[in-house]
């Protein structure tokens, strides 16, 4: 009970630190409240860091008359999409590579090269080969996740313990099972270590290559209120993406659960 | 009669990659009669982890030859099974998926692995655990369910390698008469690995006493006349026991010196 009531009060502070930062934006922003400290125009300081009220006032909007919904809907299209394909990839070429050691030894250079590689700067190339439309965005958020996933598998694999493997080949697996019963589900286990990461960055390629070129998403809206200086609205997308963002990683967190129920969790003491 | 496993004139050299070599085992022959309950007791470090791992097809020795029922031995041993000392347990699978893996491997249909697994788990005390995942059982547990995992594909050699050595002295003892009682109902040739000296003679026919490593090799044979079945508490204090006990530490003791002597120097 004590646990539970000091998780409330922590809850409490966090709400409150909120209102606070919000009340000083309002305050320190508004054309009337203060006397313009820094600039000399009482209205300067409202058009470089917006208001918050009409910030909230243009979401309202967005979401009442669901203008926003078809961007949305995008940028999830896009995010989904670069997921699963980078999720994919990834895990089977980190399979692959950790069980073959020669072409593992051949490509090692290049796969250090292509990782090191600042990617985001592939978005104009992806936008020339897959148009602006969304293939762009997903190739951009392929490439992010793609590195994620595919180094924790090659890691996974590679860690699995040498006494499971021996024991499952004594038991009789072949080598078809061996990858269905034993490496792969002990490299789901690092997928799953890497998913908060690789759906936060499949997020990033959707929104960096809307931002960079495109007609819809969410990116597109940001892009567009910055191109007629209306500041409100760019905070409005960036509010909402951040929102969008804390769901998906809510949504991973609950996949997590129901898929990972082997692993001991911090705390669990279910032993008899 | 042909010999259910035999070793013979096995030497075990590594090469370390800077070109050192150790020889953990040298020249050694060990013949298991089909149902004969064998145990090797030694020194930590002299080997006998190797032995067992060139008995099961793990690991190939530089020389000597392995037969299995007088047939050479190519690749993994198929008629053996093989209780790891440390955990070898599927984590991602239940305890009774974990039991059922061996058929599955095998080709027996899921349900009918799964059913078999369950007869199994009874059999080793763990009614209804079967949906208990590795982690959520104790090392006793866990150890059981290994077991039954090696033996629900009724293996015509049992390889041991030190199985219960993690466990405490209580659970040691219950798993010890667990074991005897599921090997006497279906006598199986056992090769049991262990430093543990009367763990050795209150569960084998035959005791192998292996030499301090480095170029380990067996310095001993003692056959163990105790009346069968045995409980592993009581056995301990018959005076014919203490006489084996005796007579065995007495061969071991030397090496079990040169053995620690050994390891002071490193």
């Amino acid at each position: 009970m004590r646990n539970s009531s000091s998780t409330r009060l922590l809850r409490l502070w966090q709400v409150l630190l909120l209102v606070a930062f919000l009340a000083f934006w309002y305050v320190a922003t508004s054309p009337t409240l203060l006397p313009p400290v820094y600039f000399d125009d009482p209205n300067k300081a409202a058009f470089f860091f917006g208001e918050p009220l009409k910030v909230f006032e243009r979401i309202w909007e967005w979401f009442t008359s669901g203008s926003i919904y078809a961007h949305l809907w995008v940028t999830l299209v896009e995010t989904a999409l670069a997921f699963v394909i980078g999720t994919a990839s990834g895990l089977a070429m980190g399979l692959w590579l950790a069980l073959a050691p020669t072409a593992s030894a051949l490509l090692d250079p290049y796969i250090k090269a292509l990782n090191s590689m600042p990617r985001v700067i592939l978005a104009p190339i992806f936008a020339v080969w897959f148009g602006l439309d969304i293939g762009s965005k997903v190739a951009l958020g392929v490439t992010l996740v793609f590195f994620i996933v595919f180094f924790n598998v090659y890691q996974g694999v590679r860690e699995v313990s040498f006494t499971v493997v021996a024991n499952a080949r004594i038991l009789g697996a072949n080598d078809r099972q061996l990858l269905r019963h034993v490496y792969i589900p002990s490299a789901m286990s690092w997928v799953f270590a890497s998913l908060h990461n690789s759906v936060g960055l499949a997020f990033v390629g959707a929104v960096v290559g809307e931002y960079l070129g495109s007609s819809r998403g969410v990116g597109y809206l940001i892009l567009q209120a910055e191109g007629t200086f209306d500041i409100n609205a760019v905070f409005a997308g960036i509010v909402v993406l951040t929102a969008f963002a804390l769901l998906l990683d809510w949504a991973v967190t609950l996949a997590e659960r129901r898929l990972l129920v082997w692993q001991p969790r911090g705390g669990e003491t279910e032993k008899i | 009669m042909v010999p259910a496993l035999a070793l013979e004139a096995i030497t075990i050299t590594f090469v370390s990659p800077d070109g050192a070599r150790y020889t953990a085992v040298r020249d050694t022959s060990l013949r298991v009669a089909p149902g004969e309950f064998v145990s090797v007791v030694g020194p930590t470090g002299c080997g006998k982890s190797t032995l067992l791992n060139v008995a099961v097809g793990l690991l190939q020795p530089s020389a000597g030859r392995v037969s299995v029922f007088g047939e050479p031995l190519a690749g993994l041993n198929a008629k053996a099974g093989y209780l790891f000392q440390t955990e070898a347990l599927m984590p991602w699978r239940t305890a009774r998926a974990n039991v059922a893996a061996g058929l599955e491997f095998r080709g027996v249909e899921h349900a009918e692995a799964l059913r078999r697994a369950d007869q199994w788990l009874q059999r080793v005390g763990l009614r209804g655990f079967g949906d208990r995942y590795p982690h959520q059982l104790s090392g006793g547990m866990r150890k059981r369910v290994a077991l039954a995992q090696t033996l629900i594909l009724d293996p015509q050699i049992i390889l041991m390698d030190e199985p219960f050595s993690a466990l405490d002295i209580q659970t040691r003892q219950l798993m010890e008469n667990q074991l005897l009682e599921l090997w006497s109902a279906n006598r199986k040739s056992v090769v049991f690995i262990t430093h543990d000296l009367e763990e050795a003679i209150s569960l084998s026919d035959r005791v192998v006493v292996l030499a301090a490593g480095p170029e380990s090799h067996p310095i001993g044979e003692f056959a163990i006349d105790l009346p069968r079945p045995r409980d592993v508490a009581e056995i301990r204090l018959t005076p014919r026991f203490i006489e084996l006990h005796g007579l065995i530490w007495h061969a071991m003791r030397e090496e079990v010196l040169k053995s620690y002597a050994q390891q002071q120097l490193h």
